[in-house]
């Protein structure tokens, strides 16, 4: 596999491509030693997920997306976001180009920076600096690399300190050409600062092979708080690496809402650092897999300051022949007294084939602190199943009842509005 | 709408290669009220089950029709479409489904598409009925049976009874676990049900609720068959005298299934 990136990315290919862009020489440097440890690294392991066979380095690179007014977008992207009244803070990019832009005057007047990463990494040089690539490692394992060496584009959020932004910020990546989604995004919320950002990815290629390779960063300052709701919504020709990493400093608030409804085999990685004492994170998700697909899902939480709480709630649903691996882990560093951990992962298999595996665990080294998880891995009940059925509920209309059943408690503690009614719809295209 | 008629012959019931009902015959029409009596471990609920197509429960012989149609033909859903409710001895629970929501899929599995009933009329029928099973309005908004006292189980099978209107209604033991307030509240619903489009088979054994609800026939069940038939007043001795003279009449030693000399 190493060949075939070198092969078709060589450095002549990434320095022509970042020029053509006009990058500045730091991000150019930054790509190629990137590209160079992406055909040294090796691909990430997750647990219980064989991804040898998974192709995540044979992709065509670029596709275009024409610039275009509100009322030109498309009706599926038009859903997402609300009327032109509503979606007054909005980045939309299709295929890997930057076609619609909105952002209120008095968000902007506030100092807050919102727009796309390239732009960004132009007009905002040093604030991008400071934060690419500095939660997730370039030399992490190959795919991040391949993702540095390789980015599209993708946005750039940066909140200034006190100012506490009440609108949710919206980002929709949306995909039709069957090139691959290279996408970065980057969230600095300064100290006690607050923002709500929501992402909807949404691919339409079925058959052809293609690859998603998307990091994005969250850093939460001081006594700030980042809300992050994420619907990944790509279409079963994409092999999805996702990898969302969040740093918490001293009294700082991450809630992270995903709803992650890939039709494709996915490796999704959700980690977080409560590096600041007294700071908190939240990881809600929900996951319907169908089909053959087959995902990995990792909900990761380090504990480094003290007083600092994680908690962790998955609920997967598995149809068909699917097959998922939920592993949660709680890390709870030495020295991080007085600290907190929960974890609960449910998973529901709706057909003799489908396959659900839920790994919750504890890695504590300090004494001083309480933590706790909860996992299943069950069958439908078929009492349940009975039960509606002998009040005249036909036996797709009971199954479809019982997920979102099963869904609900964690789509109602969501922390958006939009997020909840968007994974309500998500989930029922996917349980029809 | 005409009358319904559940008709049962010589019917035999397994679970698990073990047979509990052992030959048994019944019918129903509508207007009439039945209730089957009988000691506990007797086969009443495995009749129950059986004939709403419980899938652990394999009827190995036998014929049941309901309106002329063959029942045992019928998938489940097929089987409360066709008009046959069963409140069942132990409601499942079913979390994150509100009642309201399962009830409205349940009358609408029933419309056409395109037909469905409207928001506004499905709360005000089932605000009607919650007021006359003196049910909080609360419930509507709880998930299906979760966390409800047996009694509140109770009630709310009868509520979907009252809101799915079928045509024959087997109760199994909806007076268990009642007190005799709610016991009135509940036979309240049944009576308010009573017309000669609707038949309805109690099953119990205690005579209790029939103080409030006046069978029309009574049957006794022992050994997974009918022993004796009758009318009220048999209800009323079986009370007032138990089970053992009927089993010394009929020369039962145990009246369980399985214990057959
Ligand atoms: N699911 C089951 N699995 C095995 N045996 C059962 C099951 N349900 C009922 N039985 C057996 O069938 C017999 C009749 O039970 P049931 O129909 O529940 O009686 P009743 O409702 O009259 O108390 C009992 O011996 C009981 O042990
Ligand atoms: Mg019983």
């Amino acid at each position: 596999m190493s060949v075939d990136t070198s092969l078709r990315f060589d450095k002549d290919y990434v320095t022509g491509f970042s020029s053509s862009r006009q990058e500045p020489a730091w991000l150019q440097e930054l790509r190629l030693q990137a590209l160079e440890l992406a055909q040294e690294l090796p691909m990430p392991k997750p647990d219980k997920t064989k991804i040898d066979k998974w192709n995540f380095t044979e992709f065509k690179h670029e596709a275009t997306g024409t610039p275009v007014a509100f009322n030109e977008l498309p009706e599926d992207v038009k859903a997402l976001i609300g009327s032109e009244e509503e979606a007054k803070n909005v980045l939309v990019i299709h295929n890997g180009t930057p076609v619609y832009f909105a952002l209120e005057e008095s968000v902007k007047d506030q100092g807050v920076i919102y727009t796309d990463l390239l732009t960004a990494a132009k007009e905002h040089e040093e604030l991008v600096k400071k934060y690419f690539m500095k939660a997730v490692a370039v030399d992490e394992n190959r795919l991040p690399a391949l993702h540095a060496a390789l980015f599209v584009n993708g946005a750039f959020l940066y909140v200034p300190k006190n100012v506490e932004l009440s609108a949710p910020i919206q980002a929709v990546y949306y995909q039709d050409d069957e090139a691959a989604i290279f996408n970065h995004v980057i969230v600095a919320a300064e100290d006690n600062s607050s923002v709500t950002y929501v992402e909807n990815y949404l691919s339409t290629n079925e058959s052809s092979e293609s690859v998603a390779n998307i990091v994005s960063e969250v850093y939460a300052g001081s006594g700030a708080k980042v809300v992050y709701g994420a619907v990944d919504n790509l279409a079963k020709g994409m092999t999805t690496y996702v990898n969302r990493r969040g740093r918490a400093e001293k009294d700082a608030r991450i809630e992270w809402a995903l709803g992650q409804f890939n039709d494709g085999n996915t490796v999704s990685d959700n980690t977080t650092h409560l590096i600041g004492d007294g700071s908190f994170t939240d990881t809600k998700t929900v996951t319907i897999g169908r089909g053959d697909q087959k995902q990995n899902f990792v909900a990761q939480i380090f504990n480094h300051g003290k007083h600092s709480e994680g908690y962790i709630l998955t609920h997967g649903v598995m149809k068909d022949n699917a097959s998922s691996i939920f592993n949660g882990i709680t890390k709870i560093e030495h020295g991080a007294t007085k600290s907190h951990g929960e974890q609960t992962e449910r998973v529901l298999m709706l057909s003799e084939k489908a396959r659900g595996d839920a790994n919750p665990i504890l890695l504590i080294d300090e004494d001083d602190v309480t933590a706790g998880h909860a996992a299943s891995v069950g069958r439908i009940d078929p009492l349940q199943m009975f039960y509606l059925m002998s009040r005249g509920i036909p036996k797709a209309e009971a199954e479809r009842l019982i997920i979102h059943g099963f869904l609900a408690p964690v789509v109602s503690q969501m922390p958006l509005e939009s997020v909840k009614n968007r994974l309500v719809e998500v989930i029922e295209r996917k349980v029809r | 709408m005409s009358a319904p008629n559940l008709k049962i012959e010589d019917l035999r019931v397994s679970i698990e290669d073990k047979e509990i009902i052992k030959g048994l015959d019944l019918e129903i029409n509508g207007g009439e009220i039945h209730a089957i009596m009988g000691p506990n471990g007797t086969g009443k609920s495995t009749l129950s089950a059986a004939l709403m197509g419980h899938p652990k429960y394999e009827v190995t012989s036998g014929k049941v029709t309901f309106n002329g149609e063959d029942l045992l033909d019928m998938e489940v859903d097929e089987r409360a479409q066709a008009g046959l409710f069963l409140a069942m001895q132990y409601p499942s629970e079913v979390s994150g489904i509100t009642n309201a929501d399962f009830l409205r899929s349940a009358i609408n599995a029933k419309r056409e598409e395109g037909d469905e009933i409207s928001l506004m009329k499905f709360i005000r029928e089932l605000d009607k009925k919650m007021d006359h099973l003196e049910m909080d309005n609360a419930f509507a908004h709880r998930y299906l049976n979760e966390g409800f006292s047996g009694g509140e189980k109770k009630r709310n099978e009868i509520l979907q009874m009252m809101m799915l209107e079928p045509k024959l209604a087997i109760l199994d033991e909806i007076d268990s676990g009642l007190d005799i307030d709610a016991l009135k509240v509940v036979a309240k619903g049944v009576n308010e049900m009573r017309s000669p489009d609707f038949g309805c088979l109690i099953i119990t054994h205690y005579q209790r609720l029939l103080n409030y609800i006046t069978p029309d026939k009574v049957h006794v069940m022992m050994q997974g068959r009918i022993v004796k038939s009758g009318g009220p007043e048999l209800a009323q001795r079986l009370e007032a005298e138990g089970y053992d003279w009927i089993k010394e009449e009929l020369g039962i030693k145990d009246e369980t299934v399985g214990q057959e000399a």
